[in-house]
C-alpha cells in the first residue's frame, strides 16, 4: 500500500446537527477508503441527506469533524488552533466533495457540455476549448456524446442526472456524494443512471450514494449503512446488512423492501 | 377654446431641440444607472456585511427621500463642499443614483430568486461567490429583470422633466420657454404630453423586443 492509500478519502468525526429544537444528526462517525463505495440507507427523515450536505458544508454542522484526503473542511488551523472556515476557504476545500443532487440542479442557461466544462474553465482555470474537450470526455463516462449542445430543459432526466454526475466527475474530487439520483426520474429512466454509476464506481471512483434501490446497493456497494433518527444503526458489507441483519430496526426496515428477488437471495 | 396651429408649427422645431437633450440625459443617465445599479445589486448579495450595509443604508435614502431634493442636493448642496457640476450634469448625476437605488433592489430582487439549488450546485463545484453571482445566477436573472428593468428607466425619463427646474434645456424647460413668450399652454402642454408619451412607448418597444431576443431558460 502507498502512503497514499493510507489517508482515508473521507473521515467523520462526531457530527451533529439540529434545526431548531429537532435534532437531524447525532454523533456520526463515518469513515470512507479511498475507490469504497458505500450506501447509505434509512427511511424518509433518517436524516440522509443532512449528513451529505453537512459533510459538503451546504449545511454547516453544529459539531463534528470532516476530513477529506487528510484535510479539514469546514476549518482551517491558525496558530495555537483551529477557526471556521470563512465562505471563501470553503469554497476551496469543497473542491475535494462532489455532489450529485436529487433534482439535477443542473444550470439551465448552459449547454450539458458547458455544464460540465464551466468549472473546469472558471474553478480550474483551464482554457476554454481545453474545458469543453475535457469536458466532452467526461459525458462520454457516462454515455452522454450526442446531445453535447442541448440545454438542461432538451434533455430527459435521466440525461440530465448524467450530465449532473460528469459536472461532478469532471472536477476529479476526492469522492462524490450522490443524494438519491435517481428518485426523481420516472422508472424507466432509473437504470441509465445507475448503468453510469456501476462504471464509474468500477472505475474506481469513491462515493457516498444515499439510495432506495435496494438491488443497486447490492451490486455496487462495498458497504452498506443503515441510519435512523440520525445516527448510524448498522453498517457492513451487502450481504451481511441484507443477508443477516443484526439490528431489530435494520430488519424492519428491510422488510418493506422484500421483493422476489430479495427473497431468493441467500 | 380653439387650438393655434401657428404656434404648434413654431413649437415644433423648438420642442425637437428639447427632445434631444431629454434623449441624451436619459440615454446618459441609465447607462450610469444600470451600471451603479448592477454592481449595488451584487453588492447587496455578496457575503460581506458592511458591504451589504451600505448598499442597504444607499437604497434606504435614496427611496425615502423626493428626487427634486436629490437633485437640488447635487446641484447647490455640493458645489459648498466644491464639488460643482453644470445643470445638465448635476441633473444626470442626480437621476442616474437615484435610478441605481431602485434597479440595485431589482437585479437583487432577480437573482436572489433564482433557485437555491443553483447556487448549491455552483458551490459543489468550488466557485466562489462572486463566481456563482455573475456566472450562474445573474445570467439566469437576466431576462425576466427586463420588464422590472423598463420601468425603471421609464420613470427614469419622465423625470427627466423635474430637471427643468435647475434650468437645463430640456423637453419641459423648451416647453415653458414657448409658453412663457407667446403664453399658449394648453398647445404646449398637451404637444409635451405628446412628445413624452411618443418617447416612453419607443422605450417600452425597444424593451420588449430586447426581451424577446433574449434567450428563455
Ligand atoms: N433546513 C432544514 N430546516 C429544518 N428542518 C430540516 C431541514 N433539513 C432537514 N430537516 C429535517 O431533518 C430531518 C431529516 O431530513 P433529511 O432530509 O436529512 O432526511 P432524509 O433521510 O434525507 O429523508 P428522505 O429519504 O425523505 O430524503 C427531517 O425531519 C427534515 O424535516
Ligand atoms: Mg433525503
Amino acid at each position: 500500500m502507498t502512503p497514499d492509500n493510507q489517508v482515508p478519502a473521507l473521515r467523520v468525526v462526531g457530527l451533529s446537527k439540529t434545526f431548531g429544537t429537532k435534532t437531524v444528526l447525532r454523533d456520526v462517525d463515518l469513515e470512507v477508503r479511498k475507490g469504497e463505495t458505500v450506501v447509505v440507507i434509512g427511511a424518509s427523515g433518517s436524516g440522509k441527506t443532512t449528513l451529505l450536505r453537512c459533510v459538503s458544508h451546504l449545511e454547516i454542522p453544529d459539531t463534528g469533524l470532516v476530513d477529506v484526503d487528510g484535510r479539514s473542511v469546514g476549518r482551517v488551523a491558525i496558530p495555537g488552533g483551529w477557526k471556521d472556515a470563512s465562505e471563501r476557504q470553503l469554497a476551496i476545500q469543497r473542491r475535494g466533495i462532489g455532489f450529485v443532487f436529487q433534482r439535477f440542479n443542473l444550470f439551465p442557461h448552459l449547454t450539458a457540455l458547458d455544464n460540465v466544462a464551466i468549472g473546469l474553465r472558471r474553478v480550474r482555470g483551464i482554457a476554454k476549448k481545453a474545458a469543453r474537450e475535457r469536458a466532452a470526455e467526461h459525458l462520454r463516462k457516462v454515455f452522454l456524446t450526442d446531445h453535447l449542445d442541448k440545454r438542461p430543459a432538451e434533455l430527459s432526466g435521466g440525461q440530465q442526472q448524467r450530465v449532473a454526475i460528469a459536472r461532478a466527475i469532471a472536477m476529479e474530487p476526492t469522492i462524490i456524494l450522490f443524494d438519491e439520483p435517481t428518485s426523481a426520474l420516472d422508472p424507466e429512466l432509473v437504470r441509465e443512471v445507475l448503468d453510469a454509476i456501476r462504471v464509474l464506481a468500477a472505475g474506481g471512483m469513491t462515493s457516498v450514494i444515499v439510495t432506495h434501490e435496494m438491488s443497486f446497493a447490492r451490486q455496487v456497494a462495498n458497504r452498506v449503512i443503515y441510519m435512523d433518527e440520525g445516527a448510524i444503526v448498522e453498517q457492513g458489507t451487502p450481504v451481511d446488512l441484507f443477508g443477516s441483519p443484526r439490528e431489530p430496526r435494520t430488519r424492519r426496515f428491510l422488510e418493506h423492501f422484500t421483493t422476489p428477488d430479495a427473497k431468493a437471495a441467500p | 377654446m380653439s387650438i393655434d396651429w401657428t404656434i404648434i408649427e413654431t413649437a415644433i422645431p423648438l420642442l425637437a431641440r428639447g427632445t434631444v437633450v431629454t434623449l441624451q440625459i436619459s440615454v446618459v443617465a441609465g447607462i450610469l444607472a444600470c451600471m451603479i445599479g448592477f454592481t449595488l445589486g451584487l453588492a447587496a448579495l455578496s457575503n460581506i456585511a458592511a458591504l451589504r450595509w451600505i448598499v442597504a443604508a444607499y437604497v434606504d435614502f435614496v427611496r425615502g427621500t423626493p428626487l427634486l431634493i436629490q437633485v437640488f442636493l447635487v446641484f447647490f448642496a455640493l458645489p459648498v463642499i466644491g464639488i460643482r457640476f453644470d445643470e445638465i450634469w448635476a441633473g444626470i448625476i442626480a437621476l442616474a443614483f437615484n435610478t441605481s437605488a431602485y434597479i440595485a433592489e431589482t437585479v437583487r430582487g432577480g437573482v436572489g430568486s433564482v433557485e437555491r439549488g443553483q447556487t448549491e450546485a455552483a458551490k459543489s463545484i468550488g466557485m466562489f461567490r462572486w463566481q456563482i453571482l455573475t456566472y450562474i445566477l445573474l445570467p439566469q436573472a437576466l431576462r425576466p429583470m427586463v420588464p422590472p428593468l423598463t420601468n425603471e428607466l421609464i420613470s427614469m425619463t419622465k423625470n427627466t422633466s423635474l430637471l427643468s427646474v435647475i434650468s437645463v434645456y430640456e423637453l419641459t424647460r423648451a416647453g415653458q420657454a414657448i409658453i412663457s413668450v407667446h403664453f399658449v399652454p394648453f398647445e404646449i402642454y398637451l404637444l409635451l404630453a405628446l412628445y413624452y408619451y411618443a418617447l416612453i412607448k419607443a422605450l417600452s418597444y425597444l424593451s420588449r423586443f430586447i426581451e424577446s431576443r433574449m434567450p428563455a431558460l
